[in-house]
């Protein structure tokens, strides 16, 4: 910029500013303002006629009261006039005034706007210049429509001065980041790339930018610069320092276009072209050579142009990663940052090396720096430089250290700075799971984690502990003496205890046999515990309680009385209170049978993605490197070997992780599953779901198809019985209560209660969605002859549902007589406009009206006689197709509604079950005797009744049920 | 209570600092500077809570007074002891500035020992304060013990603010009702709000300890002399009219309360030199001094015609003094051209209006100006607010129609008598902010 000469010195606006400097208080600053604007604004006044000198200065004095922060509301036209001066500081103040105050919608945008295309047709170079300037600092779009065609114009032409080529590539990058869709480089783009030929080094500079920006969007059209960009950095690494004279900065040839070369480069994959190739590798070479020479300078200049190229050449390398000799000099170059006195140099080395740490070919030799890296994490001051370390210890962890690092990580994690403590908890649980070769090692591990930093170890990581102990028969001895080792300090984490209490509620039983750890010196140890914990965890110990009721019978009685103390069963906190009063009574009334099966173990979990790598990912911040890395160290991995490691790399790539915390414990009392279930009884299985999965859920959810398959007859009529409402219907033979039909928009839930040929049903639909359905209906219908076989009566529903409610129907059934089919249940209803139409069938049938008959063993056999005619008794021989479970048999024989007489038959492996059908019209008794054979897995059913069509209805009922 | 007290000069260091209680520290001092003096924002709430410490602030010409506290105080309490402060300040240096304050900072920090004593604030009375501290300070010690048993005594006495055995060889006693008008009023002449808010102060030189008592026309007393039988012909001829109703008033500590509540009679042994007797409030009757008719015209978006007549509203025998009237211009006022018959006015650019005077204006007199005020078109579209024309000005009177109707001092033990004292008594009426909408 020319200085302003002296006659341009404006002496008005030097004087009005020292004024406001001297101002004493605000007030008076706001009295000079005032004064200046009203002889400015008499100044500017329609009839007079200024020189552009003043109308410069008063401008000028506009501009600096605008920033003061007062409002400009005139003054805008005079600033537009400047425009077409002819004079540098009058057009120069013109622009400045224009690039600050003008508004995009103002009227004179179109003033402007032609001022400006004047400015850029014109050949003078400075006027160009101020004219780009402008519409860089502006910015708009509205600038972008009207200027984006012209500037690649000016940028290619021939006979642009170098000046004006650099602003106009630095305005078209402007442009271009603001309003991309309006830049278009189409016709220009080979002849902007050449640019880098240019022979003038700030145009090649200015350019660089602009095509970096370019060819992120569209690496393919710019592809042509790389053996441009090479070339251009070649000639300027080998030159001397003195070559380049203007663009030498202390004795460095022109660093920031080196640099920039080589972040252009970064946009692309190595060059295909050998020669290319060559030469750059030579480029790279030359620089890490250079690195070495000794310093020309002292300066610190010298050495931050220097390293900010070897820097920027080092990430090349990294992002190529195909030149083994280089990653290793590379590695071997920030090796030496590492110990260097600066503290930039050594957070930036560290930081490089962690990208190079996941690269195959330099992973060895970055690992031999472990040394200093862990001096580092331990003696560093810069927390930032801390941080650094530690991503790089976790980034270059492979099988062969391991175990030292965690251990160094872990030593380290007692005096961390707290604000990366949890990352590093994350990372330590990761290290350790990942390359544990023994999982005792591990066990040890993630426990002294919990001991050293229980506050940072977050959920997921004893979630983890916990499923990996469960999927692993071989550490569950260990991990039982373990916990209990670490219980038995008198100050233990929470997390310890949650551990704890799992564990031993699952493997206790594995330690119980040393006296040192008997069953009752394990709760104790627990109970001890208990009190200090909040609620959650006292949850979990209460469940580990009754686990150990299961495991230990001898504890029983000092279990109950923990739980039937006041502070248990009297809980104010619900959760705790449900938790003591139910597992009270399991353990009271259940048959050591029935516990055995709700207490079962856990089955193992399913392989999934280690919840805390995706803990990690999930960290923001200066996580986010070493989310990239995590997945870079993955690849590396399942290259590199690490069995294990591949394993966990496999499982996460293709595995989904519903949240973690409700699938391990089911902690919170309504799992997702059932909590939809209307009916009370299941809510005792909805606690237990952590036994296995219940009968209710499994029953309707694992149908795929079944909630696949939404509706999609949308006539008024009564729409056909879904096909899949047969084997609904035999879902409930045996049970009264349940879900009876699901999709995504509808659930229904019943819950029946019969007595002699009455019953009563209650439907319970669910709005599953938050939007209501209109004109809500349902028909319950007997096809058939059932019309004179059932007499079905239902109270008609509420038209609306709303979002997420549920309404409940009566349907009141009366038996007149035996019958084969199921009534129909058709429901309509209006979701979003489309028509619902859903037919299912009713699960009514016959043997719901079983009356149970006890009799002893003479009786039965007299009466089995008696119905021998051929046409009474009904038999089925069929395969199993559940297990063949004692428990489970039995619950299904009662929940038919028979008697199960015992000791009846002489075969003690059969079952023979009596009962009386109640119907209107009369009451057919009933025998029944199922003979299983375990080594065939074979089943035969006998059926013998007074009525023929019973004998053989219930017949097939039941043969579906085994 | 008060926690501490501290002056800034305009630049927002520190003249003055004074901490009464620890819970304040250092860094309320910066506190203030950083989100009062120096908000980006103009702070225009006189208390300002700053993490959990309360800041009440007064500013005289360029010097801010802060009261620091991290109690909850009755915020009425510390402005009153600022203002009183200032008073003191002021009958101590006169004018409050950053060079006075510099040079008596001793002073100030022995005033601020005695009127405040761990942040409750105590004897303010500039008389009695005068007694024993002076600006020469060496000049204590030649006080003569009896002198200083005398000051001990009185300060810690029941009457704390005059002390004994003053003798004047002429009883005078002066008399001021000084009274400021304050008005709103519509471009149709519709009065919108008005109250007058006025003091009563005196500067008595009386030998003894004299009793006094003050009588005005307290709507209340003349009723109740009316009611009661004392016939009173003077009082009951003019009470249709002349009484006034008081809204509230307060008084000085000299005052007897008591018999104020019981008799209201206002009774006292007064301080010597001057105070202030008591403050009050009317909203009703106010004769107002004078109106202002404006006329604005807009002719097109470049021109501006105004016109303004005031009408003085008073006896043609008094007059009125210092007349000011300030018209507001709009922002993008260009030039203005301004013709008026009586006084000089003049466009002020700095303060966006022009400001007519007149020095002098007599009785049921009225005057005129008019001005074009030339516009420059701009690109906003926002209309002018029109902000109200505001008037300065001083009458001889008392624009609530307060009247003294007498003023007696008893002195039982010294041989002068009531027609002995020679009273003064004087009114000045002045604007508040007496502004007409236009």
């Amino acid at each position: 910029m020319p200085a302003v000469s002296k006659g341009d010195g404006m002496r008005g606006l030097a004087v009005f500013i020292s004024d406001i400097r001297n101002c004493k208080s605000k007030e008076a600053e706001i009295k000079r303002i005032n004064k200046e604007l009203a002889n400015i604004r008499s100044k500017f006044k329609g009839d007079k006629a200024l020189d552009g000198y003043s109308k410069k200065k008063y401008v000028c004095k506009l501009l600096f009261i605008f920033l003061l922060g007062h409002d400009i509301d005139f003054g805008h036209m005079e600033a537009v006039n400047l425009l077409s001066s002819n004079k540098y500081t009058e057009k120069q103040i013109g622009y400045l005034f224009i690039s600050v105050l003008v508004n995009s919608n103002s009227e004179l945008i179109r003033l402007i706007n032609n001022a400006i295309k004047n400015d850029l047709s014109s050949r003078n170079p400075t006027f160009m210049c101020l004219a780009l300037h402008c519409i860089a600092n502006v910015g708009s779009r509205e600038m972008a429509e009207a200027f984006a065609g012209e500037i690649p114009r000016i940028l290619v032409a021939g006979d642009t001065m170098d000046s004006v080529k650099q602003s106009a590539a630095l305005c078209l990058l402007r442009l271009y980041k603001a309003s991309p869709d309006l830049v278009l480089m189409g016709e220009w783009t080979s002849r902007v790339v050449h640019l880098l030929n240019d022979q003038h080094m700030g145009v090649v500079t200015a350019a660089i930018s602009l095509i970096t920006c370019l060819s992120s969007k569209n690496p393919d059209e710019f592809k042509t610069c790389v053996s441009l960009a090479v070339s251009r950095l070649s000639r300027i690494v080998s030159s001397a320092s003195t070559d380049l004279q203007d663009y030498t900065y202390y004795f460095v040839p022109a660093p920031w276009l080196s640099c920039k070369l080589l972040r252009l480069l970064q946009c692309y994959p190595p060059p295909e072209d050998g020669a290319v190739k060559g030469r750059l590798v030579e480029c790279l070479e030359t620089i890490l050579n250079k690195a070495q020479e000794p310093p020309k300078s002292k300066k610190v200049q010298h050495s931050n142009a220097k390293n900010a190229i070897l820097f920027e050449a080092i990430s090349l390398i990294i992002h190529y990663d195909s030149e083994p000799n280089l990653l290793v000099r590379a590695c071997n170059q920030l090796g030496q940052f590492l110990q260097h006195r600066e503290t930039n140099l050594r957070y930036l080395a560290l930081e490089s090396m962690c990208t190079l740490a996941s690269s195959e070919f330099s992973h060895e030799a970055v690992k031999t720096h472990i040394e200093t890296v862990i001096n580092a994490l331990k003696t560093e001051r810069d927390v930032s430089v801390r941080q650094r370390a530690a991503d790089l210890l976790y980034a270059m962890c492979d099988r062969s250290n391991a175990k030292q690092i965690v251990a160094e990580m872990l030593s380290y994690l007692e005096t961390a700075d707290y604000s990366i403590r949890e990352e590093m908890v994350l990372k330590v649980a990761i290290l350790a799971e990942k390359y544990a070769v023994d999982y005792s090692w591990y066990v040890d591990t993630i426990l002294n984690l919990i001991r050293i930093a229980g506050d940072y170890v977050s959920e997921e990581v004893w979630y983890r502990v916990i499923q990996i102990v469960i999927n692993r028969d071989d550490v569950q001895g260990y991990a039982a003496k373990t916990v209990f080792e670490a219980l038995q300090a008198p100050a233990c984490h929470e997390n310890m205890v949650k551990v704890g209490g799992y564990i031993l509620g699952e493997f206790g039983n594995l330690i119980a046999g040393d006296p040192r750890s008997s069953p009752l010196v394990q709760f104790n140890l627990l109970h001890s515990k208990f009190h200090l914990c909040s609620v959650p965890t006292r949850a979990l110990l209460l469940s580990a309680y009754i686990k150990f009721i299961n495991l230990f019978p001898e504890t029983k009685a000092t279990i109950q009385e923990v739980l039937r103390s006041d502070s248990q069963i009297r809980n104010s906190d619900v959760e705790l209170q449900q938790r003591a009063v139910e597992y009270l009574k399991l353990s009271s009334i259940a048959s050591t049978d029935v516990l055995a099966t709700v207490l079962e173990e856990m089955p193992p979990f399913p392989e999934r993605e280690s919840s805390i790598l995706a803990k990690l990912k999930k960290k923001k911040g200066p996580g986010a490197v070493s989310v990239e890395l995590e997945d870079g160290k993955e690849r590396g991995e399942l290259n590199g070997g690490g069995d294990r490691g591949g394993d966990a790399a496999i499982a996460a790539s293709n595995a989904s992780t519903p949240s973690p915390s409700a699938d391990l414990l089911g902690l919170r009392s309504t799992a997702p599953a059932s909590g939809a279930t209307p009916s009370a009884g299941s809510l005792l299985v909805d606690v237990f779901s952590e036994a296995g999965p219940s009968a209710t859920s499994a029953g309707v959810n694992d149908d795929g198809f079944l909630s696949s398959a939404p509706p999609t007859v949308a006539s008024e009529d009564p729409a056909p019985p879904l096909p899949e409402s047969d084997e609904l219907l035999n879902k409930f033979v045996c049970k009264n209560n349940g879900v009876l039909f699901e999709n995504q928009l509808l659930q229904i839930g019943i819950k029946s209660e019969y007595r002699q040929n009455l019953g009563r049903m209650y439907l319970f639909y669910g709005n599953k969605t938050s939007v209501q359905f209109v004109s809500f209906n349902t028909t319950v219908s007997c096809p058939g002859e059932l019309q004179s076989q059932l007499n079905v009566q239902t109270k008609t529903v509420e038209p609306l549902v709303e979002g997420g409610a549920q309404v409940q129907q009566v349907i009141n059934i009366e038996c007149l007589t035996d019958f084969i089919d199921a009534p129909l249940l058709n429901i309509k209803f209006r979701y979003g406009g489309a028509l619902q139409n859903i037919s299912l069938k009713l699960p009514v049938t016959i043997n719901k009206f079983f009356q149970p008959t006890e009799m002893a063993a003479a009786d039965f056999f007299q009466r089995w006689k008696q119905l021998s005619q051929p046409q009474q008794e009904a038999q089925k021989i069929f395969k199993a197709s559940h297990g063949m479970d004692t428990e489970v048999l039995k619950a299904k024989l009662l929940g038919l509604g028979t008697a199960l007489l015992e000791n009846v038959d002489p075969n003690p492996e059969n079952y023979v079950c009596a009962g009386v059908i109640q119907t209107k019209a009369q009451q057919v008794g009933c025998l029944l005797r199922l003979e299983p054979n375990a080594q065939a897995q074979m089943y035969r059913l006998t059926l013998r009744s007074s009525k023929d069509t019973v004998s053989q209805r219930v017949c097939d009922l039941l043969a579906e049920q085994f | 209570m008060i926690g501490g007290l501290f002056i800034y000069n305009h630049k927002g260091e520190v003249l003055i600092s004074r901490v009464y209680r620890d819970d304040i520290g250092r860094n309320a001092v910066d506190a203030f500077r950083v989100n009062v003096i120096h908000a980006r924002q103009q702070v225009r709430s006189p208390v300002t809570n700053i993490a959990r410490t309360s800041f009440f602030h007064v500013k005289r010409s360029n010097i801010w007074l802060a009261v620091v506290t991290k109690q909850n105080v009755n915020a009425a309490m510390v402005f009153e002891f600022l203002y009183k402060m200032c008073d003191v300040m002021a009958s101590y240096f006169g004018k409050i500035s950053e060079e006075n304050i510099k040079n008596n900072f001793v002073l100030i920090y022995e005033l601020l020992d005695e009127i405040l004593d761990f942040g409750y604030p105590q004897n303010s009375e500039t008389g009695s304060l005068k007694t024993f501290i002076t600006q020469q300070g060496i000049k204590g010690q030649h006080q003569t013990k009896e002198e200083q048993s005398q000051i001990t005594s009185q300060v810690t006495g029941q009457i704390g603010w005059r002390r004994e055995g003053i003798k004047y060889r002429r009883n005078e006693l002066f008399l001021d009702v000084l009274e400021s008008v304050n008005l709103l009023m519509s471009p149709q002449g519709q009065v919108l709000s008005a109250h007058v808010s006025g003091r009563v102060v005196m500067k008595s030189y009386l030998s003894g300890m004299p009793e006094c008592k003050f009588g005005m026309n307290d709507k209340i007393i003349i009723d109740k002399a009316g009611k009661g039988g004392v016939t009173n012909e003077a009082g009951k001829s003019t009470s249709g009219k002349q009484s006034i109703a008081i809204d509230d008033c307060t008084f000085n500590q000299c005052v007897r309360l008591s018999k104020f509540d019981s008799e209201r009679s206002i009774s006292f042994i007064p301080p010597d030199g001057e105070y202030e007797l008591m403050r009050y409030r009317t909203t009703k009757d106010i004769i107002l001094p004078f109106r202002v008719i404006p006329l604005v015209r807009e002719v097109g978006r470049t021109k501006l015609e105004v016109k303004v007549v005031i009408k003085s509203n008073f006896k043609p025998s008094l007059l009125a003094q210092k007349i000011e009237v300030r018209i507001p211009t709009p922002l993008n006022t260009s030039g203005v051209q301004v013709i008026c018959m009586k006084g000089k006015a003049k466009y002020k650019a700095s303060e966006n209006a022009i400001v007519w005077k007149i020095k002098r204006m007599a009785g049921m007199k009225e005057s005129q100006i008019s001005a074009e005020i030339e516009l420059l078109p701009t690109n906003d579209k926002k209309k002018w607010a029109r902000p109200p024309i505001s008037m300065n000005f001083e009458v001889p009177f008392a624009p609530s129609g307060l009247k003294v109707r007498y003023l007696k001092v008893f002195e039982s033990k010294l041989n002068y008598s009531d027609h002995d004292v020679i009273k003064w008594v004087r009114y000045i009426g002045r604007s508040g902010i007496y502004e007409t909408r236009c």
